[in-house]
């Protein structure tokens, strides 16, 4: 009986020595959920990867709604998270609340620019959107041959505003007298959810004329792609590259490189040199831009689109910010 | 011309948008012209979605999909009826739990079967229901007006489109012209009555339930077999709630709830098409007030036109045989 004892005592204490020495990366993740084919499954990806070539262990929380994130977020942290991703800017408060009370666990806030860290353990990514999608915005008039483009948005708020701001400004580039519709599906975190309603606005667009949409949506612009794969016409993906969902007819995606960021930071919290801090990330950092892969875009797009990039880059061009 | 285009885009959305409502307001006819209330419309239509898009990509079959929906449907309002007429148990309590449960069990299951948690995989063409292009839709085209209207709007809807709006007629005579609708009626009016003529009024609500499941079915197999490509959680979003609101707001009565359903779909149509236009004199209207008209219509007409919308007597009641 004592020796059961003390190989029960033995095995939990290895159980419990490994569980607390290797890292863990926690995900929270946004409304939309986890498997949107886009801005969260990214995020899961980057974990993934993080434990596959880190060997971090994986924590995940998924929020049925927007009450429950703090909560969710405090939990993962007493599991024992080094690193806690925040996606969203909705967990903006909850990064704020919680963030001081856990000094030693690292925080990645996505989309998220503003708040206090007395701390000094939150790292703060917001990405110039408006650079990236000005790129296939101008990809977007490129391919047009009716003269006019779409865009859907999800949930209206200032950060797809940008997308939106983005697009049309690059488009205009291109083509001055482009003619743009767009729709923004709803003004609830439930317009990341509909991609019946985002079928329908799409479809609603095309009967405008529209031979280009473009979708900043979450698990809405699910709809929004395979209404336009059903119709013939372009879809452009956002976040990650989106292009292999309906080969053909998808003809490019922008690029969030949030991915590159994680696991940047993952990285350096296991190196001791975690950059706390509120960062701007755009095209100059390479952390926006387009994906070609799978895609439709043109050597001539190409090389345009690239010029512009460096313009932008170079202050040449100056995209605004439509979220300000 | 233009216009035509126009008001034809307008109507087409107008039919694909209120398609799911309808099917999910006559559902909601059925069971609560027999005394029982549906408040989990929304649920059955989110199962059915759910098990359409997977019976469809397992099976390579649409229609196998959308049998396996009715079944799980059908399922879902026998487990109502269990607890609420056998049992007698709250009947908005039970519908509430299919309601929730059925929002779990879709992600968990998808995340059991495809790894992917809410999302099933993408079905190719051969695995949907696609737009049916009617004969001579497009040598019917040249000819003004009737052959425009032809083929602009009557034709290129997806089957379950025309299914519903050919239902309604149907629901009107077998409610209030068969033997069948009006026991059906007298059970959610006066059960006791009904019982005292020898019809159980048990067996009428199970047969009223079972219509309820086959109808709501098909709600969900066009939200996901048919306008997408796949199922998404909480891809119902409301609408269960919307076509029993439609249902309340047109009387319980099939025509009135038909026209309620097109209201709805009318006004989200309309302000999918108002978004960023700028209008007469006022400009461009802000999209939260734009996407507020259908509530706002919703409201003024309920409460100036539509007058007092009277439910069955006995709804809501379980039924107890006297001793």
């Amino acid at each position: 009986m004592k020796k059961i004892i003390n190989i029960f005592i033995a095995l939990s204490a290895l159980v419990f020595s490994t569980s607390l020495l290797a890292n863990k990366i926690g995900v929270i993740y946004d409304s939309g959920g986890k498997f949107d084919k886009s801005f969260n499954e990214l995020a899961f990806r980057t974990a993934e990867r993080v434990h596959n070539e880190l060997g971090w262990d994986m924590l995940e929380f998924e929020a049925a709604n927007n009450t429950q994130i703090e909560q969710g977020m405090r939990k993962v942290a007493d599991r024992g998270a080094t690193l806690i991703v925040a996606m969203g800017f909705a967990q903006a408060d909850a990064v704020a609340a919680i963030a001081p009370q856990y000094p030693d666990v690292n925080f990645v806030a996505v989309d998220v620019c503003w708040v206090d860290d007395p701390a000094g353990n939150i790292y703060q990514a917001c990405y110039l959107e408006h650079e990236g999608s000005f790129l296939v915005g101008m990809i977007a008039a490129m391919a047009s041959k009716s003269g006019t483009i779409g865009f859907v948005g999800g949930m209206d708020i200032p950060l797809i505003r940008k997308f939106q701001g983005g697009y049309e400004q690059g488009a205009l580039h291109v083509n001055p007298n482009i003619k743009i519709l767009a729709n923004m599906t709803g003004t609830t975190p439930e317009a990341w959810n509909d991609p019946t309603k985002g079928a329908e606005l799409t479809r609603g667009q095309i009967d405008g004329g529209a031979d280009v949409v473009y979708q900043a949506a979450g698990g809405t612009g699910i709809g929004v792609l395979q209404a336009a794969a059903d119709a013939g016409i372009y879809g452009i993906g956002v976040d990650t590259n989106q292009n292999w969902m309906h080969p053909g007819s998808m003809l490019t995606s922008m690029l969030k490189r949030l991915d590159l960021t994680i696991f940047a930071q993952a990285e350096k919290t296991a190196a001791g040199t975690f950059e706390p801090g509120i960062h701007f990330l755009g095209l100059a950092d390479g952390m926006v831009g387009y994906a070609i892969e799978d895609g439709q875009v043109t050597a001539e797009m190409q090389s345009a689109v690239d010029a512009a990039a460096a313009e932008i880059v170079s202050g040449a061009i100056t995209v605004a910010d439509w979220s300000q | 011309m233009e216009y035509f285009l126009d008001i034809a885009s307008l109507l087409n959305s107008t039919f694909r948008i209120s398609t799911p409502l309808v099917f999910a307001a006559m559902a909601g006819l059925f069971a609560e012209r027999s005394g029982v209330i549906d408040f989990s419309l929304e649920g059955k239509m989110l199962t059915a979605a759910f098990v359409a898009a997977t019976g469809s990509y397992f099976f390579g079959s649409e229609w196998l999909g959308l049998v396996l929906a009715i079944m799980a449907c059908v399922s879902l309002s026998m487990l109502h009826g269990f607890a609420s007429v056998t049992h007698k148990g709250d009947q908005v309590v039970s519908c509430v739990a299919i309601n929730i449960l059925m929002i779990g069990l879709t992600t968990a299951l998808a995340a059991a079967w495809f790894g992917e948690a809410g999302l099933t995989p993408t079905l190719n063409n051969d695995q949907r229901f696609l737009e049916i292009t009617l004969p001579f839709a497009d040598a019917l085209r040249s000819v003004p007006i009737i052959g425009l209207i032809y083929s602009e709007i009557l034709s290129g809807h997806y089957i379950f489109v025309y299914m519903a709006y050919l239902l309604v007629p149907v629901v009107y005579w077998v409610v209030f012209k068969t033997s069948f609708g009006l026991r059906l009626r007298a059970v959610g009016e006066n059960p006791s009555a009904v019982d005292t003529a020898g019809i159980n009024v048990f067996s009428m609500r199970y047969k009223a339930l079972a219509i309820n499941g086959v109808l709501i079915a098909f709600a969900g197999a066009h939200l996901s077999t048919a306008v997408n490509a796949n199922f998404f959680r909480e891809m119902s979003a409301g609408r269960g709630y919307l076509a029993l609101a439609a249902l309340i707001f047109g009387k319980w009565h099939p025509k009135t709830a038909l026209l309620a359903c097109m209201l709805f779909g009318f006004t989200d149509a309309l302000q999918i098409r108002l978004q960023g236009v700028a209008l007469p004199i006022v400009g461009i209207i802000p999209v939260q007030f734009i996407q507020a008209i259908p509530y706002v219509l919703t409201v003024v007409l309920l409460a100036g036109f539509v007058g007092k919308a009277i439910a069955p007597s006995a709804i809501g009641q379980p039924y107890v045989k006297e001793q």
